[in-house]
Parts: C-alpha cells; sequence; structure tokens
C-alpha cells in the first residue's frame, strides 16, 4: 500500500492528493483550511460553524500544486450522533461518490490537548496517513502553558506542527506537511492507541502520550472567567444584553441614515441625468424607473445591512453565541427543544438558508426537524430594508428614553416578535405532531476571542457583495419584469392630459393594477390596495422587491420628489394621499414578519428534509399566520385608534 | 459516599471533584465519555445558567455545559477521596 503510493508522485496522470482536515468542534480547522487555500470559509468562536465538507486547492506557494483540502465539520468522535458529525465520517470513510481521502491532518487545540488526542488515536485506527496540526499556540503561550511539537512528534511518530491558524504562523510548515501524505508514518504508541476501543481507553492512552512529554497545562482563562462572572449574572448580564440590542437597533436608524441618504441622493441624481440626458424613450424610463430607481431603492439600505452584520459576525466570533445558547437552554427546554437549536435560530438571523444547515448539529431528528421548520420565522436581512421603510414611515421619531426611540424600539421589537413566534411555534410542533424525547444536551464553551478586525472587516464585506450581487441579479429581474407590467398594455398619450396624468392613466390599466385587483378580496381586509398586493406577489421572489415596487410605481406616478416614507404615510408636502393608513402599515410590518416570501429557503428545506413534503407545510402554515396575524393588527389598531 | 455531578453543584462551588462512574449504557452516556466524563475524570463546578438549568464544568481544560438531567448520569466523589 505505502509502495504504492509513494509511486504516484512520479506518475504522468497524478490524481490530486486529497487531504481532509479533521478535529474536535471549535479546534481551528476551518481557520486552517482557508490559511492553507486562501479561501474564506465561514469561521466562528463556537462550536458547529461549519456542518458540510468543503474542497479547495492548497495554494501554489507552499511548493505543491496538486493538493487538495477538505475542510470537515467538528467531531468528537468517528461514531457519529448528528447529520453533521456523518458528514465528516463519511468522507473519511470514501463517502460521496469519492475515494476516501490519501492523508488526515488532524487538528488539536493546544489549550486542551488532552481532549483532542482520542480523536488522534481514532483517526489512526481508520488506517489513513495522519499528522497533528496543534492550533492556539499563541492562547498556550498566554495562558504558561507549555508544549513542544518535537517531543510529541518524536513520541507519536507522525510529524506535529504547532500553528497559529489565524495568524499564519507555522502554516508553511503545515503546507509543505500536507504534500506529502505518504511520508507519515506512525510510531508503536500510536498504534496503541488506535486499538483502544473504549473512550476511557484513549484518554487513558492521550495521558500516556503527554506524560512522556514536557508539558506545562495551561492556566485557567482569566479574562473568560471574569467576563463569565459579568455576562452569565443574572441580572447584569441580561441588562448588559438587552443594551446592546437596544442601541444596536437604534444605531441603525439615527447612525445608519446619513450614510442612507447619501446613498439615496446618489441614486435619484443618478436617475435624473439619465432622464435629462437620453430622449424620453420607453428604454430610458425602464433605466431610470425600473432600474434606477426600483433596485436603487433597495440598494441604499447597504448601509443598514453592513452595520447588521457587523454586529452579528462580532457575535459569532467573540464567543458570545454559545453563551446565549446556555443561558436560553432553560427556556428552550420548555418549548421541548435544546440550546443548539438556539444557535441554528440565532444564525438564521443573518440568512434563514446558513440557519437551516446550522440545524446539522442537533442530533434529535425531530428536535432537527421542528427548528428548520421555524427558523424562517427568525428576522433574516432581507426583511430588514422592509422594515426600516415602513417603520421611518408610520412610526414617530419621537424619543422614548435617553438616546432610544420608538423607532429603535418597534424595529426591536419586530425581531424579538420573530424569535417569540418561532418558539411559539416549535412549542406547539413539540408538543403535537413531532412530540418526542429530548436527546442529552451537552455544549462546549469556548473562551472569548478579541475578534480581529481585519477578520470582520473581510466578512462585512463578503456580505454586502452578497447583497449587492443580490440587488443586481433577482432584485433586478424582477424590477424589470414588473416595469414592463406597470407599463403594458401600451395606450395613445390624451394629449389634453399632462404627461403624469397620462402615466397614471397607463399605471391604472396596467397587467399588474389588473393583478393586484384580482387580489383584493384576499387583502382588503387589512386595507391594502393593488399596489401592496403587486408588492407582496413580486417580493415572492425576494423579500427586498417590495421597496423597489412601491419605488418604481411611485416613480412612474411622477411622485419622486420627496422620499418614498414620506409618500407612503401620505405626509409630504405635496399633501398626496397616503397609500396606507397606520394601522395596515402595522398589519403590513406583522405580515413580513410571518410570512414565507423566500424560494432559497423552500430549496434547502425541501434539501435538508428530503423531500416537498416539508416545505410545502412550510410555505402553507407561515403564509396562514401572517395573513391571520395581518388581519388580527389590522382590527386591533384600528380599534386603537392608529 | 458518591453523589452526582447534578446533586454537587452549588455546594461544592470550585471544588474539584473526580468522576467515578458514568452510568448508563446508551448512546447519550457513549457520547458523554467521549466528550470527556470519563471514570478517574477530574471535573470542577463552575457556575449554573441564569435561569438555573443547565450548569458550566470545567473538565480537562475545557469549559461544558450539561443539563440537570445529563448530569445526574454522572457519579463523582471528592478527589482524592
Ligand atoms: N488565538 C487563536 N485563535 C484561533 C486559532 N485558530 C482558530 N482560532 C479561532 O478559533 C475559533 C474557531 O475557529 P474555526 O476555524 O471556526 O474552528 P473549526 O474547527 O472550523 O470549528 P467548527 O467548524 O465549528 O468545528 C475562531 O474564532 C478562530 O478565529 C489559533 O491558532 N489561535
Ligand atoms: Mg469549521
Amino acid at each position: 500500500m505505502t509502495t504504492l503510493v509513494r509511486l504516484r508522485p512520479t506518475a504522468p496522470a497524478r490524481r490530486p492528493g486529497r487531504i481532509a482536515i479533521l478535529g474536535a468542534p471549535n479546534s481551528g480547522k476551518t481557520t486552517l483550511f482557508n490559511a492553507l487555500t486562501g479561501h474564506r470559509a465561514k469561521a466562528g468562536n463556537y462550536p458547529g460553524v461549519t456542518v458540510d465538507r468543503r474542497e479547495g486547492d492548497l495554494q501554489r506557494r507552499f511548493g505543491a500544486d496538486d493538493v487538495r483540502l477538505i475542510d470537515l465539520p467538528g467531531v468528537y468522535s468517528l461514531q457519529p450522533q448528528s447529520e453533521d458529525e456523518t458528514v465528516a465520517v463519511r468522507v473519511l470513510e470514501g463517502g460521496f461518490g469519492e475515494p476516501a481521502p490519501d492523508g488526515v491532518v488532524v487538528v488539536v487545540d493546544a489549550t486542551t490537548i488532552e481532549r483532542g488526542l482520542p480523536l488522534l488515536a481514532e483517526a489512526a485506527a481508520l488506517g489513513l496517513p495522519v499528522c497533528v496540526a496543534l492550533t492556539m499556540i499563541d492562547e498556550l503561550k498566554a495562558r504558561r502553558g507549555e508544549i513542544d511539537p518535537a517531543e510529541l512528534q518524536q513520541e507519536l511518530g507522525v510529524p506535529v506542527v504547532g500553528v497559529v491558524g489565524n495568524r499564519g504562523l507555522g502554516i508553511d510548515d503545515l503546507g509543505a506537511l500536507v504534500s506529502a501524505p505518504w511520508d507519515w508514518a506512525g510510531s508503536s504508541s500510536l498504534s496503541r492507541g488506535a486499538e483502544a476501543k473504549a473512550p476511557e481507553d484513549r484518554f487513558a492512552w492521550g495521558r500516556s502520550v503527554l506524560a512522556a512529554c514536557r508539558r506545562q497545562a495551561p492556566e485557567p482563562n482569566r479574562w473568560t472567567r471574569r467576563l463569565d462572572r459579568f455576562l452569565l449574572h443574572p441580572v447584569i448580564g441580561s441588562a448588559v444584553f438587552l443594551t446592546f440590542v437596544a442601541f444596536f437597533f437604534q444605531a441603525i436608524f439615527t447612525w445608519a441614515t446619513p450614510a442612507m441618504d447619501f446613498l439615496s441622493g446618489l441614486m435619484d441624481g443618478l436617475a435624473d441625468q439619465i432622464l435629462a440626458a437620453l430622449p424620453d424613450t420607453a428604454v430610458t424610463r425602464l433605466l431610470a424607473d425600473g432600474v434606477i430607481r426600483g433596485v436603487g431603492a433597495v440598494i441604499v439600505f447597504l448601509p443598514q445591512i453592513v452595520l447588521l452584520f457587523t454586529v452579528i459576525l462580532f457575535l459569532e466570533a467573540c464567543g458570545y453565541m454559545a453563551r446565549a445558547a446556555f443561558v436560553v437552554d432553560r427556556v428552550m427546554g420548555w418549548v421541548g427543544l435544546e440550546g443548539r437549536c438556539f444557535i441554528a435560530l440565532l444564525s438564521s438571523y443573518a440568512c434563514a438558508v446558513p440557519g437551516i444547515m446550522a440545524t446539522r448539529t442537533i442530533p434529535s431528528p425531530r428536535d432537527r426537524l421542528t427548528t428548520i421548520l421555524v427558523a424562517p420565522f427568525a428576522t433574516c436581512s432581507a426583511r430588514l430594508p422592509v422594515y426600516l421603510l415602513l417603520i421611518a414611515a408610520f412610526i414617530p421619531a419621537d424619543p422614548v428614553l435617553g438616546p432610544f426611540t420608538w423607532q429603535g424600539l418597534t424595529l426591536m421589537g419586530l425581531y424579538f416578535l420573530g424569535t417569540g413566534v418561532a418558539l411559539l411555534s416549535a412549542a406547539v410542533f413539540k408538543r403535537g405532531l413531532l412530540r418526542g424525547a429530548s436527546l442529552p444536551f451537552y455544549l462546549e464553551l469556548p473562551p472569548y476571542r478579541l475578534p480581529r478586525p481585519s477578520d470582520i472587516a473581510l466578512g462585512v464585506w463578503d456580505r454586502a457583495k452578497l447583497f449587492l450581487r443580490r440587488a443586481g441579479t433577482i432584485i433586478l429581474a424582477v424590477s424589470v419584469v414588473l416595469w414592463f407590467l406597470l407599463n403594458l398594455p401600451r395606450r395613445p398619450a390624451d394629449p389634453e392630459l399632462s404627461v403624469a396624468e397620462n402615466q397614471r392613466l397607463v399605471l391604472e390599466g396596467s397587467y399588474a393594477a389588473s393583478a393586484g385587483r384580482l387580489l383584493e378580496p384576499v387583502f382588503a381586509p387589512m386595507d391594502f390596495d393593488w399596489r401592496i398586493n403587486v408588492g407582496l406577489v413580486a417580493s415572492q421572489a425576494a423579500r427586498e422587491v417590495m421597496v423597489a415596487t412601491l419605488a418604481q410605481i411611485y416613480a412612474q406616478e411622477g411622485q419622486d420628489e420627496e422620499g418614498l416614507g414620506v409618500l407612503l404615510s401620505g405626509s409630504g408636502e405635496g399633501g398626496s394621499a397616503p397609500l396606507l393608513s397606520r394601522a395596515s402599515a402595522l398589519a403590513l410590518l406583522v405580515y413580513f414578519a410571518f410570512a414565507m416570501q423566500c424560494m432559497s429557503t423552500l430549496a434547502v428545506i425541501r434539501r435538508e428534509t428530503g423531500g416537498w413534503r416539508w416545505p410545502a407545510f412550510t410555505f402553507v402554515y407561515m403564509n396562514g399566520l401572517a395573513w391571520l396575524s395581518a388581519w388580527l393588527t389590522f382590527v386591533l389598531a384600528s380599534a386603537a385608534g392608529a | 459516599m458518591d453523589r452526582t455531578l447534578a446533586d454537587v453543584a452549588d455546594a461544592s462551588d470550585g471544588r474539584l471533584l473526580e468522576i467515578a462512574e458514568v452510568t448508563g449504557s446508551g448512546a447519550a452516556s457513549r457520547r458523554l465519555r467521549e466528550i470527556g466524563f470519563c471514570t478517574g475524570a477530574p471535573v470542577r463546578f463552575i457556575r449554573r445558567a441564569p435561569l438555573g438549568d443547565p450548569a458550566m464544568y470545567e473538565l480537562r481544560g475545557a469549559l461544558l455545559s450539561l443539563r440537570r438531567s445529563e448530569a445526574r448520569r454522572i457519579r463523582v466523589h471528592r478527589a482524592g477521596a
């Protein structure tokens, strides 16, 4: 076997070597994968960030150009109990239509080395060449611990490299190492470990390996202890958390507004210039009204998206995610779920797609399915532009307390509403069709880590690009189609009327208007007019399209002087009629909070549950709930005189 | 006299304990052993979650949290006893 492998480098059509990266959750695998391949796969400071395999080529600068690395989800052992662990084990065994990897880098967190060695023993038992990457060497030193990789290498017989993945230390050595897995040979000590069957025996073996090396165990992590005393305190901890969240939502209104106004000005200027410079043809108007004003109305929310992701990425990187799960696990227990389900729910605040993927870490299939079904209630970033537009238009900016205004608090309320409904629905499902006991809950709490600003900046940059790409593809496409539907059929211009009045006639008689009116029976109880109905249908492609649709309609009606929000609420000086009453606006907000309007989410539910049954169910129950709640909101708000 | 990890909590804040046994033989018990709760391992209670459950323990240099129902499977005694 070994000799066969040795021949490979000289064979003419050699297959790239495939090296898997295995290790306990949160040991730094993805950070190493990124450093070796130049990818920017998501890393974060909590267990269960990676839930799928991911391949990438070793960068050329390490001297070999035929090495493929496979990043795996974290595992505690090779007897999988959840979907993400199954993926890792299947890759090692040669699943997914690929051969087994040619070598395995076992990633061991140097600060908890005793907990990492048993997995090395298990990996060695697979019969694949293994080597060891000792991560977090910097933290080990900072806590006055010590281990000599050379001694460990001596003892184990396989290569051991100390690395600091996020600062690139030791990466060159590791890069050179993974190019030649056929040179990794284990010692007799390693084979003793490989023979151990029970977890106890593997731990005992690990201790014997460490006993043979000079090693200083690290001191307890003082910073983590101190911060926990503070952040996990029942009163202080909740107060700190709520203040932080409230500041964040307020910041979205106060701090992001100047940047947003700047972008708005840019878009309006561009549209005006196009209208002025080009002859007044249909194409010009498509460009100005459909593309620039429609898509532009969404793009102006870029500053808020950036702010949102800065906060989300910071929370994920600092170590608070797992603490949040620790704090609310009791509540999750009442619901019938567990802390890890909450992590998946929190991940859905960026986007439900990765959130639903994150449920793979949940061992109980029923808990997992329940979490999948309720994750789309989390307020994903696509809802943000709609919320911001409606809140800015209908909720007064009056201060409530200190720097906090009704607008910021309403936004916060909508986020809590999403979580609340997700938990309530989960409780219903767990008591009804998905009844069943939970599997054991255990969760590792990582030390707090100060995120590197450059990591956060790159992550935010990636998310901003994704947002712009969405605006430039799906939102653009829907806006263009909508422009046609809003402008067809054509009708001869009446010379007696002004241009704006003619435009309005076209709009009122357009295909889109007919379609919107067709839906009036459905949405009349909330007093939505056909324009909102058109927006609701179009936002089935992407939630942000609601904003683009309204912007287009107003641009076409020739009312593009004042802000979109002013027009919606009819508070402008032009004295135009409001499109929505405040009660209807609240109903619309609630509708968006609950409705399932995302094809990618349905597609990922289908993939993760293996059929159309659950996505169909989700679509029906969420939209049904959205309609009911919107109607109830309208009735209550009207009664309250809103 | 052995107690379980679920009883020791508050009383023995910070004191080092030793795991005597993990009871049960199903997947749940195996997983507890795999993450390091095995016979002879030193373990320390750190704190409870604000709502009283779960609790956080220090085990082989890492912080792990378990619910009371899982902690009850783990019998412990004073280290060195
Ligand atoms: N100080 C320090 N931090 C590191 C090092 N390597 C990784 N980290 C941090 O540790 C955390 C976990 O890193 P990941 O690469 O996401 O770990 P993972 O093993 O892929 O985790 P899962 O995918 O959840 O199993 C992140 O916050 C990293 O920034 C290191 O060598 N030193
Ligand atoms: Mg990872």
